[in-house]
Parts: C-alpha cells; structure tokens; sequence
C-alpha cells in the first residue's frame, strides 16, 4: 500500500464538487476554491467524523420511539388496532407470513442497526487511525451507501397503503407518528454516511 | 488531519472559538432528537392512566390487547389481560384506563360488556356483530376510587348521567316487569325499571325505577303506581273494552302511573317509597286504611265461600274473606265454620265519619260502633252470588225479626253474629210460591170442570151416530155412480177425442203448407194481385187520357195527341222492367 503515492506528497487536492485535482495551496491561503467548478477545496470533509457521530446519535435516540411509537393503525370492520414495527413482524410471523415478517424484519430492523454499527465501526476506527481491514471497511462503506436507503421502504409501505386502503366502514389503514420517527431515522443515518469521508478510512496508512 | 494542518501555525484562539461553535453547532441534530425522544417519554408516561381489573362471569368476546372500553362510544382504554380469578368461577379483564379516564376509576362506576342483545325492548349492539364486543363504562359519582370492579351481565337501564330520580316501588310479585320494562305517564314512556329483588324477608319485591326529567315532577306524595302488563279486557254496559298501554307492554310489562286529579300531593323527594298496584282500578281507588279482623261463626256448611271472597254492605265492598276454618261445638254436637273476614274501614267514607264515635283504639272503635249495629239487627249471612257457579259471598245485612244476640265489645278477634241467611233465603222463596200455590181455587176448578163433562155426558150420541150411518151409507153409493160415470167418459169419450184432436192437427199443417213461403196458393195469389195493380195502371191511364181529352170518346183518338202527354209516356216502356 506504501506505494501509493498520498495526495499531499504530490500537493494535490480533489475538488469535493467536481472531482478536479488541482494544486493544494491551502497550506498557503486558508481557504482556495476549486478553478473549474467554484466549490471549496478542502482536502478532507470538515468535521466529517463529528458530525457523522452527531447525526448517528440522533439517529439512535430516534430510533427508539420509531419502534415503541405504532407506525400504522389497521381497523377492518370496525375492530382496529395500531401495530408497531416489531408487532407488525411478530403478527405476521404467527399468521405463517415468513415471508412478509423476514421482508419487514430485514428492511425495518437489520438494516437500520447494521447501518448503525456499520457507520460506528468506520467512525471509531477512523478516529483511531487503524490500519486493519481497510478495504473490506471501505466496501463496506459502498454497502452502506447503497443499501441505505432501502430501508426507507417500511416508509413507504405504509404510504402507499394509507392512500389505498380507505373503505371508510370496512377497513382503514392510517399512519401514526411511529413512521415519521422511523422515516427521520433513515434519512438521519443517510446523512451521517454522508458526511463521513471515505478517505478517512486510508488515512491510518499515513504515518 | 484537519486538526493537525491548523496545529502548524501559531495557535491562535480565534479559529479555536470558530471551530467549538462550528462543532456545537452539528450537535444540535442529537439534541433536538433527543429532546424529541424525551419528550414521547414524558408524554408516554404521563399518558399512562390507571390500571383497574374488572370481573365478569365470562369473557365471551373479549380479547386481551384488543377489546377497547367506551364511555359514550369514546375509547377510553383498552383491556390488557384477562385471566381466571383464584377460584375459576369469574374471569378478571385487567384494563388500562387513558390519563382522561380518571373518573371512571369511581367505586361506583359500572363496566358490562356491550355484545348484540335481542330482547323485548329492541335490538341493540348490532355494530358489534362487525366491531367484536367492547366493555362499556357508566361513570359513578362516589367519591371513593376503587382498582377492582365487578362487571353487569347486562347493560344497565339507565346511565349514571341520566337527569331524573329513581322511585322504589313494593309488589308481591314481580309479573312480567323486567330490568328495563317501561314505566308510562299517561301512556307515554318517561321512566323504566331500573332493578328489581326480593326483600330481605323475601315477602315482596323491590322494584327501583327511574323517571326521566322533566317527568319526575309527575311524581308526587299522591301518585299511585299500578302493573299496566298484558291485557285488560272487559265487558261492560258500553260494550267491549280492551285495555293496555302498548302492544310492548303486553309482551314485557310495564308499570304505569298516575295522581289523582283533585289530590295532587305534594313533591317527593328521590326514593321515595310506593306500592305498585295490581290494577290500575285498584291503583285509584282511595286508600284502604288499615283493616280490620272480624270473625264470623256460621252454622251451616258453606260450600261455594272460597278465601278472597267479598264481604259486601249494603252493596259496597268493604272487604274480603281471608279464612275458614271448621270447629266444634260440643254443647250443640254440631261442626261449625269459622270464617275469618278483613273489613277496610275507610271504604264507608263519610258513613264512617258520621257514624263513628270517636276513640284511640281502632279495634275498640269498631267494636263499639258495631255493638249498636248488631242491637239493631246487623248479621252476616253467606249468600249465593252466583247462582251458576255457586259461589257464595259474605253479605253484612240489616235482618228484620233477627234473634236478639249477645255481642262481646272486648273480644278479640270480635265476632259478628250471623243469620243463616243464602239458604233460608231460598227456602223462604221455596215456601212462598208453595203458598202461592196452596191459595189457588183448585176446587171451584174442580167443579167447573165436572160440570162440563156432566154436559157433554147429556149430548144424544146414538141417535147422531145412526144419522152418520146413513148418511155415509149414501155417500158410499153417490161415489158408485161417480166412478161409473168416469169409467164411461174414460172408456168413450177419451179416443174419440183423441181422434178429433189428430184430425186437427192434420188440417192445421195442410193450412200451414198452404201459407208456406213457396206454396203455388200464395203464388198464385200474388200473381193475380200483380195482374190487377195493372189493371188498375192502365185504368188510371185511361182516366188521365180521358180527363185531357174527352172529345175522344166522340171522335176516337187523334195521333197528334199521342205524344202531348208527357207523364205517361215514358212509364209505358218502364212498366215491364219493373215486372
């Protein structure tokens, strides 16, 4: 890995907003702008760790409520009932749904803690400078990015099936406040991998 | 590496401060979530009322985490457990109560699970066939909070918020009233019965109603109550008369009420007492008073005087028999009838306040008063009321000649004499038409009758009896000669006639055949009278000519006249086209 030459040996610097490399002259002026698209050079994110720790906590805390909160409220023929994200999984499981409850259980739960300790794991051994397992941390940075917003599809479900299901004596079908924690929370762990910078995980080799 | 790319130059506290600003400025995102997150804690928490457990014999539709309780219809909490008491006979729905449902936490707040019900008085809880059941509340208003309720099997009748006050209401027996049977005012429905049960000694039953306001302002010292269940159906001088105060109440019962008019009474106050009527006659009638207990000795049996039989004055009821009982009499070797009569006072009316003389102690007042009664001939009798059935009633009479009796003022039970009055009746009765009959002229009868018969011995009845021989001898030969002379006519006169009605028939189809349509007699008549119609044309003609020109008898006639008359010439041709 020592072979790769680092970007401030070469004095170079990546544009955040176009991918030019230009010259790195912040050593020098502070703060220099990048020549073909006018964004901030910068040659790592700001405060991407603390803020990515920031918005994960948040995220955590919200957590909470979105899975002690009901997200959907059910009623068919007048006999109804709000069901939180675990019940709606254990309802359907004991009504024989693997399916469904393994669909559900994998969008609204797994992903949503392995996105969180996913994102933990990167930012403490980022802080640490660990050298270990950089290229697996580092796909599993591109997981992350990519699987992170499917777990917006609780959110979605519920949407969707609100709108439709509306037969007014028969059934209904309503959102509750559950779903608007929930929905925070995903876009909350969205924008803290966000704002954790990848190179970050390459830094450890710079000593 | 930021961190450290600043840490080359001189350290200044300016970006030190910009940088802690900056860093603060990320952490709001968690604060403010966390906020958020306390604050659902709190409100969570405090949301969280209280937690009652309420019994109920069985928990058919009730599910745990499911079934909601509803005061109004409103949710106000939701049963979360429902498990079997110590001893398995109940079931207790552990139900956690919203933070606003507090004051249904009352000791007297009544929980019953609203299911569908069809019953006499509707159909109710159909949204539950759908809905599944859920547990009803009926807030109390006592002070004291309770955590353990013992739920209604039935929806109660009137809810605690309801205006209006509850009435109680003593029967003998219940009939067909029921929980929720209606009470009417002037057959409007403004209350219903709220409870009923057995007093403690069990003699009568305990009825609690409730009238709605404004209704319960009808409702005085004064009013009476009556059970307006079923049919009344009389028969009286107007005719046929059915009674009832709705068709629901012949099927469930209902109680009706009334005050009379010209005694209004004064406002009572809630749960006041009253005695429900078996009628409504007897409802109005006026108050009995207390009753008095009088026994009366008869001597006779008195077969057809059932317990409840009215004891009549004067033609007024004024009681009934409670009791027979047989005794002994040893002096007189003879088996008596005690029977025990209850006789209400009060039902004389003003007779009573102008008779009696005053004094504390009823029974004393009434021995008194009767003691007078009795001297001048007052005796009960047992008389027949009808005579098809043979019931008997007590009658209390004035007797004419009664054998003067001794009457005890200070015996207790007091006794009435009695006159064995229903049979003597009808032995007297008995006697008078014998004597009626004894009083007829039976002998002058006799007499007239042998004097008739001795003139109808005195008529010559031989000689009339020869008379008759005779004459019906010539009879018989007069019918000889009578039946000879048809015989003859039968013989003689009958063919012949016979024969000459033949004969006429046949004369009468030849003139028949004559007059027939195509018979040659009437065509040949035709024909001829055809002949003569044109005789007499030409006659006409003749005349016509004749009347014009008379010189042709003399002179013949002239060509040239010929064609001058117009008219007949262009008949002449016509004449045969018309034959």
């Amino acid at each position: 890995m020592n072979e790769i030459p680092r970007a401030r040996q070469l004095r170079v610097v990546a544009c955040h907003g176009c991918g030019l490399v230009c010259e790195d002259t912040l050593d020098e002026s502070g703060n220099a702008r990048c020549p073909r698209c006018g964004a901030a050079l910068r040659r790592r994110r700001p405060d991407s760790v603390a803020r990515a720790w920031a918005l994960l906590i948040a995220a955590l805390i919200l957590y909470i409520p979105a899975n002690a909160l009901p997200v959907m409220y059910t009623r068919l023929f007048g006999r109804g009932g709000e069901s939180t994200i675990m019940s709606g999984v254990i309802e359907f499981w004991r009504s024989g749904s693997y399916e469904i409850a393994l669909v559900i259980f994998i969008a609204s739960i797994a992903v949503p803690c392995a996105k969180f300790l996913t994102i933990g794991l990167l930012l403490t051994s980022a802080r640490r400078r660990s050298v270990r397992a950089m290229r697996e941390r580092a796909r599993l940075y591109r997981l992350i990015e990519l699987f992170g917003y499917w777990s917006m599809l609780d959110v979605a479900v519920v949407a969707i099936v609100s709108a439709l299901v509306r037969f007014q004596a028969l059934s209904d079908i309503e959102p509750r406040i559950g779903i608007l924690f929930f929905g925070v929370v995903v876009i909350l762990t969205m924008l803290s991998a966000m704002s954790f910078d990848p190179r970050l995980t390459w830094d450890g080799d710079d000593e | 590496m930021n961190a450290e790319s600043e840490r080359m130059p001189e350290p200044g506290d300016p970006p030190m401060i910009r940088r802690r600003w900056h860093v603060s400025l990320i952490w709001l995102v968690p604060a403010v979530a966390a906020l958020i997150g306390m604050s659902m804690l709190a409100r969570a928490w405090l949301s969280v009322g209280p937690e009652i457990s309420v019994t109920f014999r069985t928990a058919n539709g009730l599910q745990a985490g499911k079934t909601l309780v509803k005061f109004k219809e409103v949710t106000v909490g939701m049963v979360s457990e429902i498990t079997l008491d110590e001893d398995g006979s109940h079931v207790v729905a552990t139900i956690s109560l919203d933070k606003k449902a507090e004051n249904l936490t009352r000791a007297d707040t009544r929980f019953w699970v609203v299911r569908p019900r069809i019953g006499t008085h509707g159909v109710s809880g159909v949204d539950t066939l759908l809905s599944g059941a859920y547990i009803g509340v009926d807030g109390g208003s006592s002070i004291v909070t309770s955590k353990r309720f013992t739920g209604l099997e039935a929806p109660p009748a009137v809810s605690g918020d309801t205006p209006g006050r509850s009435f109680v209401l003593h029967t003998d027996d219940l009939g067909s009233l029921d929980i929720g049977s209606p009470v009417y005012y002037r057959r409007v429905q403004v209350g219903r019965v709220t409870s009923s049960r057995l007093d403690e000694d069990g003699r009568r039953v305990r009825l609690q109603i409730f009238i709605d306001a404004p209704h319960d302002r009808f409702v005085t010292s004064n009013t009476r109550f009556w059970n307006a269940s079923g049919v009344d159906v009389s028969l009286g001088a107007d005719g046929f008369r059915l009674k009832t105060q709705s068709i629901a109440t012949i099927v469930s019962g209902g109680i009706a009420f009334a005050t009379p008019e010209h005694n209004p009474g004064d406002p009572i106050s809630e749960n006041a007492r009253y005695v429900l009527a078996s009628d409504q006659a007897s409802a109005m009638a006026p108050p009995d008073g207390p009753a008095q207990y009088i026994r009366l000795c008869f001597e006779q049996p008195l077969q057809g005087l059932s317990i409840g039989a009215p004891v009549l004055f004067s033609g007024v009821n004024l009681g009934k028999v409670v009791s027979m009982t047989l005794d002994y009499d040893e002096v007189k070797r003879r088996f008596l009838t005690m029977v025990g009569i209850q006789i209400y006072p009060e039902r004389l009316g003003r007779v009573l306040k102008k008779l009696q003389r005053p004094d504390a102690d009823p029974q004393r007042q009434i021995a008194g008063f009767l003691s007078d009664m009795v001297a001048h001939g007052l005796r009960a009798q047992a008389r027949s009321g009808n005579l098809l059935t043979g019931q008997l009633y007590v009658s209390i009479e004035y007797v004419p000649n009664a054998p003067k009796v001794a009457f005890d003022e200070s015996a207790r039970p007091l006794t009435l004499p009695t006159a064995s009055g229903g049979l003597d009746h009808i032995q007297e009765r008995i006697a008078s038409i014998v004597g009626k009959i004894d009083r007829l002229p039976i002998e002058a009868i006799g007499k007239k009758l042998g004097r008739i018969v001795d003139k109808i011995d005195g008529l010559p009845f031989g000689s009339i009896g020869e008379n008759l021989d005779t004459a019906l001898k010539d009879m018989n030969g007069t019918l000889l000669v009578l039946d000879r002379a048809l015989r003859q006519l039968d013989d003689q006169v009958l063919p012949e006639t016979v024969k000459t009605l033949r004969d006429a028939q046949r004369t009468l189809d030849t003139a028949d055949g004559m007059l027939a349509e195509d018979a040659p007699l009437r065509h040949d008549l035709t024909q001829t009278l055809r002949e003569a119609q044109r005789a007499a044309r030409s006659l006409r003609v003749l005349t016509d000519f004749l009347g014009r020109y008379p010189e042709s008898l003399l002179r013949g006639r002239r060509d040239e006249h010929v064609d001058v008359p117009p008219s007949p010439a262009p008949d002449m041709p016509r004449e045969p086209e018309r034959n």
